[in-house]
């Protein structure tokens, strides 16, 4: 009874390792091959059958990525827009979830209805006039286009408010009490308790908006202002035959911050959501 | 209820400024407008407009790109959200097992949540390409000539998994994290009763990690609706013809490309009905509003 109870137990080990593998496998595989394919010259990721194996023209590659594709003023826009939109979006959310829980005030229904809509209200159902509104403010290839229309924030105004509204009263008496101004409230009480929910967003928004598409695409598409993906499809859109090699190297080179901030801040990205969607 | 601050009245007006203002000027106003323009006939330097009354809604009903634009991109959807869902919850199941070793799994799962659909277009293409892609090397040595770029079915298929592979890590991690939540004592309380294993999962476990599940199945769907534009623009550009011209898609074509602004602006609103569907389900079901990452 015991053995056979042991042995189901190993069965089951095995066929889990053995599937969580091939999934893992399956999940990463896209990630290893562009970084090999970045590795690689045109013969060699040319070659039949296929290699996965590191080859010759890493330098190369990435040298040809880096000065012909100017893989550095596409990542340093991308970089310009998303840490702008994530801090700007954690200011201005953290601002209205503190006025919406800790004040009484007219028209408080109203304006959380306001933030509420952006919701209902994603980018295709607005998007030739909001491309007109940036035409006619001159914003069309400017940063001003790339990052002030994404600044306000439902997600991080309910993120910060279901938070907020778990302060004890005593806390807010307290401070009543002493005097403190709102400010030093804000600084010293409330600040150091959102921490998770800061890393949380942070990443959700630097992510969101690193992987933004179609609002570049259509508000950023000089050479000049183009974020990282719409550089790369740049490269692949030639006449000529596309270097799938150096395209790699700009895909691995493109990926690269969005892991970091991802891998820096994935244990507040589940406990910042659980926090807050348990409620 | 909490206790409030008070002090100066005009505090917290001018602390939701800043997000007001830009709602009202980025989002509220352009929305109205598309409500406006989609009524109206506008020519292509936007300089004159007819009103036309209902004629481009009408016009969208009975035109065969727009309806096969529509049932492509409910299907997208349909498979994208059911075919993801089921099989990240099948691989947390696995992946919940408490053996040595699985954090790691876990740890790299969710990697694909950061690379963008544009971005999982470009290595899929690649991996895909006729000539010298892998997986299509794979696939010839089975037997399977898999052709995305001239069979429009086979580019669907293409898309619909490249989505769900992106999707998945982050489905995979979110319900793994709502099954670890499941208390101890109820799984041992039906395990003593009896119950077996499958049994335990969909009586016991599924009812307790559902809000997480329809979490899941509210963003899966915007993220199967409104963000697969890059990956459409990168690998298939709609096509062959018109097999994967999915609403974002043409919405672009006929808003950018064609500068219909009154069909682009009709079609802007259909869009803002689905949400409204999408959103008051998700209200009706769960009474809060919140949303993250979209």
């Amino acid at each position: 009874m015991n053995k056979k109870k042991l042995t189901y137990k190993s069965i089951d080990k095995i066929v889990s390792h053995i599937i969580m593998i091939s999934v893992l496998v399956i999940v990463l595989f896209p990630m290893f091959y562009a970084i090999i394919v970045s590795t690689q010259t045109f013969r060699e990721y040319f070659s039949f059958p296929p290699k996965l194996t590191p080859g010759s023209g890493t330098f190369s590659n990435y040298s040809d990525a880096w000065i012909d594709g100017g893989l550095g003023r596409l990542l340093m826009n991308s970089l310009i827009m998303s840490l702008a939109v994530a801090l700007g979006k954690i200011i201005l959310s953290i601002f209205a979830a503190f006025a919406f829980v800790f004040y009484d005030f007219k028209g408080k229904g109203v304006f959380f209805i306001i933030v509420l809509i952006t919701q209902m209200l994603p980018l295709p159902v607005r998007i030739v006039p909001t491309y007109q509104l940036m035409s006619s403010l001159h914003w069309i290839n400017t940063y001003w286009a790339l990052t002030i229309p994404f600044f306000a924030s439902a997600t991080g105004t309910l993120l910060f408010r279901q938070l907020y509204m778990t302060v004890p009263s005593s806390f807010v008496d307290a401070a009543r009490v002493d005097g403190a101004s709102p400010i030093k409230f804000l600084w010293h009480v409330v600040l150091p308790l959102s921490k998770t929910n800061i890393s949380a967003l942070f990443l959700i928004e630097f992510i969101f908006i690193w992987n933004q598409y179609l609002w570049p695409l259509i508000v950023a598409n000089a050479e000049k202002m183009r974020v990282v993906q719409i550089g790369l499809k740049s490269l692949i859109d030639t006449d000529a035959s596309v270097n799938w090699n150096i395209v790699m190297a700009g895909t691995v080179l493109s990926m690269i911050p969005p892991l970091i901030v991802l891998i820096i801040f994935q244990s507040s990205l589940i406990k910042g959501l659980a926090l807050s969607s348990n409620k | 209820m909490q206790v409030k601050l008070k002090s100066q009245k005009w505090l917290p007006y001018v602390l939701l400024s800043p997000s007001i203002i830009i709602i009202t000027i980025f989002f509220i106003y352009p929305s109205l407008q598309s409500l406006y323009y989609s009524f109206f006939r506008v020519n292509m330097t936007g300089t004159r407009k007819i009103f036309v009354g209902l004629t481009n809604f009408t016009r969208l009903l009975k035109s065969s790109d727009y309806l096969n634009s529509l049932l492509l991109s409910l299907f997208f959807s349909f498979s994208v959200v059911f075919i993801g869902l089921l099989i990240s919850i099948y691989i947390a199941r696995i992946a919940n097992r408490r053996y040595k070793g699985f954090n790691v799994y876990r740890i790299f799962l969710i990697w694909p949540y950061a690379l963008s659909p544009a971005i999982t277009g470009m290595i899929w293409a690649l991996m895909f390409n006729p000539a010298i892609g892998v997986v299509t090397n794979i696939l010839n040595f089975i037997g399977i000539n898999f052709e995305y770029i001239s069979n429009g079915i086979h580019a669907m298929i293409f898309i619909i998994v490249a989505a769900i592979w992106k999707m998945m890590g982050y489905n995979i991690i979110f319900t793994l994290a709502a099954l670890q939540g499941v208390p101890s004592e109820i799984i041992e309380a039906a395990t003593i009763d009896g119950a077996k294993k499958g049994q335990i999962f969909w009586k016991v476990m599924f009812p307790v990690i559902s809000p997480t599940i329809f979490f899941l199945f509210i963003m899966n769907t915007l993220y199967a609706f409104f963000q697969q534009f890059g990956l459409l623009h990168v690998i298939t550009e709609g096509g062959p013809g018109r097999s994967t011209d999915l609403l974002v898609y043409k919405l672009y074509r006929d808003g950018f490309i064609a500068m219909d602004t009154g069909g682009a602006s009709a079609q802007s609103i259909i869009l803002l009905l689905f949400v409204s569907v999408i959103m008051t389900i998700q209200f009706k079901i769960t009474q809060k509003s919140v949303f993250y990452g979209a």
